[in-house]
């Protein structure tokens, strides 16, 4: 009975313990299916809210605008039909507010009853309008014609250079400016943390001596352990008046900024990859070369770094992965404008600073929600492909020592 | 034909070393420099901020004035929460990777999965918490959510400190203790976990440290931009040091007055990490063992 019971309660415990192992992978998956479920969902939504339509007089030869057409016909961008595939005449735009214009109040009605009448009247009487207005006041016998808009194609979300996702009447998602800001942010960080990350690993791991080393080690640690939103503290009060003050900006809040603060933050990263990587150097590679004479410096560049390349590769490339998902300090120091960068001198904004800026304010389920959801996706791509590219490179460092 | 003259060469040699090896030592004290700048500066704003006032009374007058009392409260909850959570779940997924589980492609898979949880930026996180814990199952904006995204967020953490920490366990205790006639439970139990047990702490600390200072993934799970009371339940909102912070130094009502608060919280933080940092590198020596992070 007793060896019964011990045989159960191993197995019980072992089974809870493979339970326990399962859950990191069981939350990669559920990370993946609620990520992609949502983020997937913006393209099955047309770029107009819920709830609103686009009408057209029934004699417009015009039976389809896409997102980007819509919203200059509406910030009177494009003002004639002729240059969306119409007849060549002025567009008239009407919004529903305008019905002041064209009714009075009381022909409108006290609670708007006849508002409905009213604006299918408009529509009707002017060919060359286009309308904006809630489902709520379409008419039942409306004369006018409803335009047909595309669902959000991915062409349109990972081409298009302008992201206003609540810009009425027709929302704008090109994500295209968020990705170049990402990694134009990152670029730089990394080429700033890059040389400063391995002079330092060069120096911690083969140049100080064991004292040195042993005060610097837990100094990095504690550069790491820093929490990202003070870092974002810190560029905020000391690098963006200090950027703006140098090269006298209206602003400091640029990508320039960012990169630098990324680059702090990415340095840990660097240092302690490529430094175990340098001390994992064969002792006796090292000392064979320096028995020929060569110096420790020649060394170093000679053998040290050759042999650890894939480990600096590694630590850089994870260096850049933090860099891209890091988002409490890019938000603060950036200052955040959708517009794709062109030099380092300009605000910019990043994926996960976008997601971070504008969650709180996309209602739950909407078309805002779920293009946010789907920037999650891309990030989330991005890092993956990040994390199996170093694991590539270690992994084929370890067969080729075979 | 000259030869080249060696001396010469000897000193340009030697030259070039000392020039490289000076370049190499300043860029390393440029990177302790920038430390200590960050440190130094949130430390001499900060530290005439806080007093006793400041750590136990509630903010006021749009929080330009008053202290950060439910802030810490709310990250001592969040961070007692998630460690509830990943403690025990990361040291038995380490136990049964080290101890149990045999090479082969379940392993891989695992390793594989906790490789890529660890690599997910700290945002994915909050969105998956938001649509999961939040939406789907209705916790709503509540220490709950934010605990076990930020839980899932230290998990890879733990796992990866514990399994350093039994690595380190010499393999000869395990065959005396199997030798004589112990299970394998009671093997990890009354044998690897004991020698185990110091790293393990040390990781665990590490991983208080992490948490404690995140802001991202609780930015939709629990935090509250201003609450003036304690939460009473799991199912409350919380304010929380970090998102205090940002709050603070971007949004605030106002800005300029409430610079003060943002230094003393960022202070708070500060110290918290430090302390963190400090006990698990005193554990680490007075154990004279080494948990590697990373």
């Amino acid at each position: 009975m007793k060896t019964f019971y011990k045989k159960f309660s191993e197995k019980f415990i072992e089974g809870l313990l493979m339970l326990s192992s399962t859950i990191t992978t069981l939350t990669v998956v559920l990370i993946v299916v609620f990520l992609f479920k949502e983020g997937l969902g913006v393209f099955n939504k047309k770029p107009v809210e819920d709830g609103f339509v686009i009408a057209l007089n029934k004699q417009n030869p015009v039976n389809k605008l896409t997102s980007a057409q819509l919203k200059n016909i509406f910030d009177q961008k494009i003002t004639n039909w002729s240059e969306v595939g119409g007849k060549k005449d002025s567009i008239i735009l009407f919004r529903m507010e305008d019905i002041t214009n064209y009714y009075s109040e009381e022909q409108i009605g006290e609670k708007f009853e006849r508002l409905p009448q009213c604006i299918g009247k408009v529509v009707d009487s002017l060919p060359n309008i286009i309308a904006f207005f809630s489902t709520k006041y379409l008419d039942k016998n409306f004369q006018g014609k409803q335009l047909d808009i595309d669902k959000i194609s991915f062409k349109e979300f990972f081409g298009g250079k302008e992201w206003f996702p609540t810009a009425q009447p027709s929302a704008q998602l090109g994500v295209l400016p968020l990705i170049l800001g990402t990694l134009w942010v990152s670029l730089g960080a990394i080429l700033l943390a890059l040389p400063l990350g391995l002079a330092a690993a060069v120096y911690m791991s083969e140049i100080a001596d064991e004292k040195v080393r042993k005060v610097m080690k837990p100094l990095i640690e504690l550069l790491a352990g820093i929490p990202s939103v003070v870092y974002g503290f810190f560029g905020l009060v000391i690098i963006v008046p200090l950027i703006q003050k140098v090269f006298d900006l209206p602003v400091g809040e640029t990508g320039l900024a960012g990169s630098i603060v990324l680059g702090i933050m990415a340095l840990p990263t660097i240092i302690t990859i490529s430094e175990d990587a340098m001390r994992n150097t064969p002792r006796a590679m090292k000392e064979a070369s320096l028995a020929l004479g060569a110096s420790k410096w020649q060394t170093i560049y000679k053998v040290v770094v050759p042999y650890s390349i894939s480990g600096i590769t590694a630590g850089a490339i994870l260096g850049i992965g933090r860099a891209i998902g890091e988002t409490m300090a890019v938000l603060m120091v950036t200052g955040n404008a959708a517009v794709i960068p062109h030099t380092i001198l300009e605000p910019v904004r990043t994926i996960p600073a976008t997601i971070a800026a504008e969650l709180g304010e996309a209602s739950n389920g909407g078309l805002h929600y779920k293009a946010l959801f789907a920037l999650g996706c891309i990030l989330f791509i991005i890092t993956l492909i990040i994390n199996l590219t170093v694991e590539y490179i270690s992994n084929r460092k370890k067969y080729n020592n075979r | 034909m000259k030869m080249p003259d060696e001396n010469k060469l000897a000193k340009q040699k030697k030259r070039n070393q000392s020039i490289a090896f000076w370049i190499f030592r300043l860029l390393s004290y440029l990177i302790v420099a920038i430390l200590f700048a960050i440190l130094s500066f949130i430390v001499f704003k900060g530290i005439g901020v806080i007093n006793w006032n400041f750590i136990t009374q509630m903010p006021e007058e749009g929080m330009t004035k008053g202290g950060i009392f439910p802030a810490i409260v709310g990250t001592l909850c969040l961070v007692a929460g998630s460690m509830l959570f990943a403690f025990p779940v990361g040291v038995l997924a380490a136990i049964y990777m080290n101890e149990y589980v045999k090479d082969g492609i379940i392993k891989k898979i695992i390793k594989q999965m906790t490789n890529n949880l660890a690599g997910i930026p700290s945002i994915v996180f909050g969105l998956f918490g938001m649509s999961l814990f939040v939406n789907k199952l209705h916790f709503g904006d509540s220490i709950l959510a934010g605990s076990l995204t930020l839980g899932l967020l230290a998990l890879p953490v733990v796992i990866r400190t514990t399994e350093e920490a039994l690595k380190a366990v010499d393999n000869t205790f395990r065959h005396a203790s199997l030798g004589l006639g112990a299970s394998k439970w009671q093997t990890t139990r009354s044998v690897v976990l004991p020698i185990a047990f110091p790293n393990i702490i040390t990781g665990l600390i590490l991983s208080i440290g992490r948490v404690s200072g995140e802001t991202a993934p609780i930015l939709f799970t629990v935090a509250a931009y201003f609450l003036p009371k304690l939460p009473t339940s799991i199912f409350d909102q919380a304010m929380a040091l970090p998102y205090h912070l940002y709050v603070l130094s971007t949004s605030g009502t106002n800005i300029a007055e409430s610079r003060p608060v943002a230094y003393g919280t960022a202070l708070v933080l500060i110290i918290i990490v430090l302390i963190a940092n400090l006990l698990a590198n005193g554990l680490r020596k007075y154990f004279g063992k080494k948990v590697k992070m990373n």
